[in-house]
C-alpha cells in the first residue's frame, strides 16, 4: 500500500526540502490550529461525558440488578406474622441469595430525608420491607409473586426493574451521544482541515504546477501539505486537550455517588482517555489532507 | 525520442487548434518552432512534454505512449525533458540556488550533494553573483538564465523553450541562444519556440537547425520561403 512510503511516521519524521518548496502562511496555521485546539477542548467534554454516564450505568445496573424488594401492608397486628412467611418463602426460593426485614432504624432513616429525625415511625402505618439479594441465576419473579400472594397477602414484590430498566438506558443512550458526539467532532475536524487544505493548495497553485514541470510526482507534493496540517492540528489539539482537561480538574470532585452532575468528570484512569484526543486528531488531519490534496493533484497536469 | 502522429488537439469544443500532425524529433536535434501568436506552438510543445495529452493520435516520448503512462511515470519523465517558460515559472520565496536545485528536491536527491554542479551552472549563466537573490529581485534576461540553468541540472536529453527570448532584449536573446547552442552542441536535444524569426534568421548561420513551422493548423518544415 502506498501509505507505506507516505505514512504518519514519514509525516512526522518531516522532509525539510518539501516543506520549504511550499511558502508559510501565518494566517492559516494560526486559524488551523485555533480550530484544533477548539475541537480538542469540546472532544474533551465529550469523553467525560462519555465517561460519566458510563460509570453511572454501571453503578446502576450492578448495585441495583440484583436486588428487589417486598412491601408488606398490613393490619398491625399481621405484619410481624406475614413478615416471618415471606422470609419463609423466600428461604425456600430458588435465584434468592439473602433476605432480611429492615429494622425500624433503617426504615426511618429512608423517611428521613422527607420526613425528618424525629418521625414516629411506630405510630404510622408504614409498611415493612424485605430487602432481597439474588444470586447470580436471579429467580422467577411471577411465581414468587404468585407464591407470597397465597403466603402473605399483604406482600407486593417490587424487584426494582420498573424504573431501573430505563435509567439505565437512559445512562447508556447518554454514554453513546458522548461517542456520537466525539465522531461528530471527528468529522468536523476533518471537514474544517479540508478546507483549509484546499485553500492552501489552491493559493499555491503556481508553485504546485512548477513543482511537476520540474518533475515532482504527487507524494511529494502532496507531503508539504500532508505535514504541515498535521503538525499544526497535533499541536492545537494538544493545547485544547490542555485547556480541557485543566477545566475538567476545576470542577467537584467526580463522586458519582452523588448524583450525575457532580459525578460529571474523570475518575481514576479515565484522565488518561484525553491523552487520545491529540494522536486521535492528528490522525484525522493526515488522511484529510492526504485526500483532498491528492484529488486535487489528479485534477492538475 | 519525441515521435508524434496524426495528432490532433483542441481547446473544449473549439476547432483543432493542431490537425494531423506527425513529426519526429530525433537526437541531438536544434528545431526552431514558429508560427504567429495563437498558433498553437505553446500546445505542441506541451504535448511534448506530457502537460497535454492528444484525445487523437498518439504521442510517443522517449519510446512509450503519453496515454499508457501513469502520473507518476510523467513525472519521472520530465525530469528527462527540461522546459523553459516565457514566464519562467519559478517558486518566488526561494533562492535562486534553491530554484535551481529543485529538480534535484523534486526527485526525492540530496540538492547538497549537487552543490559543485550548481555553482558550475551558475558561473556558466553568468549569475554567481545572484545565488542567493530570490527571483523577484532579478530582471527579465536574468530569470531566463536562472530558467535555464534549472532545465539543465538533471542533465536531460530534451530542452523545450517556449518564447524563452520574449521579455528580454536583443543582446540577452543572443546569449540565451549561445548557451542553448552550447547544449545543443553537447548532445541535447534542443526545441525552442519563438515567433522572432530575425533570431531564427541569425541563429541559423550559426547552428545547424531545423525551423518548424505551424500554419493552418500544421506543422512542416519550413524552407527557404522563412
Amino acid at each position: 500500500m502506498k501509505v507505506t512510503r507516505f505514512g504518519i511516521f514519514t509525516v512526522l519524521i518531516g522532509d525539510r526540502r518539501a516543506d520549504r518548496v511550499v511558502p508559510p502562511s501565518r494566517g492559516m496555521a494560526r486559524l488551523t490550529e485555533f480550530s484544533a485546539a477548539a475541537m480538542a477542548f469540546l472532544a474533551v467534554f465529550a469523553i467525560a461525558l462519555s465517561s460519566a454516564t458510563g460509570r453511572l450505568a454501571d453503578r446502576w445496573a450492578s448495585e441495583l440488578a440484583r436486588t428487589a424488594t417486598i412491601r408488606i401492608s398490613a393490619p398491625p397486628g399481621q405484619v410481624e406474622e406475614q413478615t416471618r412467611r415471606v422470609l419463609e418463602v423466600l428461604a425456600t426460593t430458588p435465584g434468592v441469595g439473602s433476605a432480611r426485614a429492615l429494622t425500624a432504624e433503617e426504615q426511618r432513616a429512608l423517611l428521613e430525608p422527607w420526613f425528618g429525625p424525629d418521625l414516629p415511625i411506630a405510630a404510622l402505618p408504614v409498611p415493612q420491607l424485605v430487602e432481597v439479594v439474588e444470586t447470580g441465576a436471579g429467580f422467577d419473579s411471577d411465581g414468587l409473586q404468585l407464591r407470597l400472594r397465597g403466603e402473605a397477602p399483604g406482600a407486593i414484590l417490587d424487584d426494582h426493574t420498573r424504573w431501573r430498566r430505563p435509567l439505565v438506558q437512559a445512562a447508556d443512550r447518554l454514554r453513546w451521544l458522548g461517542f456520537f458526539v466525539m465522531g461528530l467532532i471527528s468529522l468536523t475536524t476533518g471537514a474544517i482541515i479540508t478546507l483549509a487544505a484546499q485553500a492552501a493548495m489552491a493559493a499555491n497553485e503556481k508553485v504546485i504546477r512548477t513543482l511537476r514541470l520540474v518533475g515532482a510526482r504527487d507524494v511529494f507534493i502532496a507531503r508539504a501539505f500532508v505535514r504541515r496540517f498535521t503538525v499544526r492540528t497535533f499541536l492545537g489539539a494538544c493545547i485544547g486537550t490542555g485547556l480541557g482537561v485543566g477545566v475538567m480538574s476545576l470542577l467537584p470532585p467526580g463522586d458519582a455517588d452523588q448524583g450525575f452532575l457532580t459525578g460529571f468528570g474523570f475518575s481514576g484512569t479515565d484522565w488518561l482517555l484525553p491523552l487520545l484526543v491529540p494522536p486521535l486528531a492528528a490522525a484525522v488531519a493526515f488522511w484529510s489532507t492526504r485526500i483532498a490534496a491528492l484529488r486535487r493533484l489528479k485534477g492538475l497536469t | 525520442m519525441i515521435e508524434l502522429e496524426d495528432i490532433s488537439y483542441s481547446y473544449g469544443k473549439g476547432p483543432d487548434l493542431l490537425s494531423g500532425v506527425s513529426l519526429s524529433l530525433s537526437p541531438g536535434g536544434f528545431y526552431f518552432l514558429t508560427g504567429p501568436s495563437g498558433a498553437g506552438k505553446s500546445t505542441f510543445l506541451k504535448l511534448c512534454y506530457g502537460e497535454l495529452i492528444a484525445p487523437k493520435g498518439t504521442v510517443s516520448l522517449f519510446g512509450r505512449d503519453v496515454r499508457d503512462m501513469t502520473r507518476d511515470d510523467i513525472a519521472r519523465l520530465r525530469r528527462r525533458i527540461g522546459v523553459v517558460h516565457q514566464d519562467c515559472q519559478f517558486v518566488d520565496h526561494l533562492s535562486v540556488t534553491e530554484n535551481i536545485a529543485m529538480p534535484i528536491t523534486a526527485a526525492g536527491q540530496d540538492p547538497g550533494a549537487a552543490t559543485r554542479d550548481i555553482k558550475e551552472l551558475l558561473a556558466w549563466i553568468g549569475l554567481s553573483a545572484k545565488a542567493d537573490a530570490l527571483p523577484p529581485h532579478l530582471s527579465g534576461g536574468e530569470r531566463q538564465r536562472v530558467a535555464l540553468a534549472r532545465a539543465v541540472i538533471m542533465s536531460p536529453d530534451v530542452i523545450i523553450a517556449d518564447e524563452p527570448t520574449g521579455n528580454v532584449d536583443w543582446e540577452m536573446s543572443l546569449r540565451l541562444m549561445r548557451l542553448l547552442t552550447e547544449l545543443n552542441r553537447m548532445g541535447k536535444t534542443i526545441v525552442l519556440a519563438t515567433h522572432d524569426l530575425t533570431l531564427i534568421r541569425t541563429m541559423k548561420q550559426q547552428v545547424s537547425a531545423r525551423v518548424l513551422r505551424i500554419k493552418d493548423s500544421r506543422v512542416a518544415l519550413a524552407g527557404a520561403d522563412l
